[in-house]
């Protein structure tokens, strides 16, 4: 037992500053909850104490030019090994145990690489290859009664089962001007962390209707709630109240033959203006909890549905 | 001693010794379970230092519960819920091992943190044993993934909302967040392939993830022998090196010189 340099002591000076820089670091994340201006103020003093951390902690080796043995190895080019012909490589500075070792290696990294590729593939893609949901058919359009919230409860893929179970909440606005129909359709999952929102109105269970599998119940609601975690929107689908990030997903739509097909979603910034009238920010479908505008959306910059479509 | 050998120690010899010792000069088998089993531990321990042992045997428990749960459960969607009920209400004790493996499961991440506690307030963290603590916490990591992935097998409306959100908060993380809750949740909404890979996950990736990690933790607390505690006048566990006058870091891997 005397190995040397085990009980040097190689840790730094006590220093006082991450105090400091824990204090600031909290305060920024209290500032995302609370205002700006603290959280202005938490990476100020995360900053300014962490700089003073820092140098504290390197007070002793900065000055100091480390001492480092050049590596004198010859550095083998694997490729080379691999791929070129022995010939081209210079005879001299390759020795047989070099080259085998390179050789294991190679083949090793490649016979591993042309495995592992597919099963990894397999194991993440059909995530995000395979998502296309059909079109839904919602019946005649005369089963919506103008300026009245309709849920539509469906199947999005029935041979899958429950499990694929969706809920719009559909309102016929009438005619926009252009003379086209015009519906709102928002998505019931809740844009803070995906629960399921409810109208915040009694739902009219005498009249429930069963068009083709799909769930019709008129409901008198001007809002909608989410008993998750509070939130809440208006008949817009703007929020109104609580934790969520963006408006209410929509879905676009078609009229074929007089009957109300639903589209793919997406997402919205935000709406402004009512029914038919409403200009609708639009963005691609993002994960719930994800800003779609604003600063903070620079944070998803690229979102699964704008790459798989 | 010339003591004459009894019978019953020649029939102990080979019916006992001879075995291990050829199973010991093939494997060192019972070498390395004397090395495991019989350490210099500390005089001055207490009970505070057995909770490891007892996470455990938390552990274990999970592991086996869970081993025999998976005989009856069915991670299809639309079989799950009714493959619990099957085992909680209908199969003889299937309410106990099922109880075992959900209230275990609690009580695992319980004594984790009362074990991560115990070695922060003693300091057992410290030198030689930051890579004990290191492992620990992906110990506790892992035990969480677990408790996350686990919670969605019931397939009721907790178990489903519950993961709905869970992944949701997972697909707020910056930049990768909606690719990550996208591959959780197999699509945009949880789908049928869901609960599926949810189950491979618990079941499979997880475990044998955190059985490797304990493995690490527990050969390196054995190496590195048992803390004693700090107000204990003795040391315990390896000796320190001899404190070198030079103060360089030569030999910390290589050995500059320093003869065992």
């Amino acid at each position: 037992m005397s190995e040397p340099g085990h009980d040097t002591p190689h840790v730094p000076g006590p220093s006082l500053w991450p105090i400091g820089f824990a204090i600031g670091v909290a305060c920024l994340l209290l500032g995302l909850v609370l205002s700006w201006i603290v959280a202005a103020i938490g990476a100020v003093l995360a900053v300014g104490f962490g700089l003073l951390w820092a140098r504290d902690v390197t007070r002793d080796v900065r000055g100091e030019v480390p001492e480092i043995e050049p590596e004198t190895r010859a550095v083998a080019d694997e490729a080379a090994a691999v791929a070129a012909p022995a010939a081209a490589a210079p005879p001299p500075t390759y020795s047989r145990s070099r080259f085998l070792e390179a050789t294991t290696l190679g083949l090793g990294a490649a016979i591993g690489g042309v495995l592992t590729l597919p099963v990894l593939g397999f194991m993440v893609l059909p995530s995000f290859t395979n998502v296309e949901e059909d079109e839904i058919d919602l019946g005649p359009i005369e089963n919506f009664d103008k300026g009245e919230y309709v849920i539509a409860s469906y199947l999005a893929l029935p041979e899958r089962g429950e499990v694929s179970r969706r809920t719009a909440f559909v309102r016929n606005n009438g005619f926009a001007e252009s003379g086209d129909p015009s519906f709102t359709i928002l998505y019931s999952r809740c844009v803070h962390l995906g629960c399921p929102v409810q109208p915040n109105g009694p739902i009219d269970e005498a009249a429930k209707k069963e068009v083709d599998g799909v769930e019709l119940r008129p409901v008198l609601a001007q809002s909608f709630g989410c008993p998750c975690h509070g939130g809440l929107y208006d008949a817009e689908g703007n929020r109104t109240a609580g934790p969520p990030v963006r408006s209410m997903d929509r879905y676009t739509f078609s009229i074929r033959n007089g009957r109300l097909i639903l589209g793919e979603l997406y997402a919205v910034g935000n709406v402004s203006g009512t029914g038919a009238n409403a200009t609708i920010s639009k963005y691609p479908w993002s994960t719930p909890g994800t800003h779609v505008d604003g600063l903070e959306a620079w944070l998803y910059p690229i979102v699964p549905s704008q790459v798989t479509g | 001693m010339a003591k004459r050998t009894s019978k019953r120690a020649t029939l102990v010899e080979t019916a006992v010794l001879v075995p291990l010792d050829w199973v010991d000069e093939r494997t060192a088998g019972v070498r390395a379970t004397k090395w495991f089993l019989f350490r210099h531990v500390p005089r001055d321990v207490s009970w505070a230092q057995t909770l490891g042992s007892a996470t455990l045997t938390a552990f274990i428990v999970q592991t086996l519960t869970g081993v025999i749960l998976a005989m009856y459960y069915t991670p299809d969607p639309r079989t799950a819920y009714q493959s619990i009920e099957h085992i909680t209400n209908e199969l003889t004790l299937g309410w106990l091992v099922r109880g075992m493996h959900r209230w275990g499961a609690s009580v695992f991440i319980i004594l984790l943190f009362l074990h991560m506690g115990r070695v922060f307030l003693f300091g057992a963290y410290k030198y030689p044993r930051e890579l004990t603590w290191i492992t620990g916490v992906l110990i506790l990591a892992t035990g969480m993934l677990l408790g996350f992935t686990g919670y969605l097998l019931p397939w009721d409306q907790t178990a489903y909302w519950a993961t709905v959100v869970g992944i949701n908060l997972n697909g707020t993380a910056p930049f990768a967040g909606p690719w990550l809750a996208q591959f959780l949740a197999s699509g945009p909404e949880i789908g049928a392939d869901t609960l599926a890979k949810w189950y491979a996950l618990h079941m499979l990736v997880l475990p044998g993830a955190i059985i490797a990690l304990i493995g690490v933790h527990i050969y390196l607390v054995t190496r590195l022998g048992v803390s004693s505690p700090p107000w204990s006048s003795e040391q315990a566990g390896r000796e320190r090196p001899v404190v070198q006058p030079t103060g360089a870091r030569t030999g910390l891997v290589r050995g500059g010189g320093g003869a065992e």
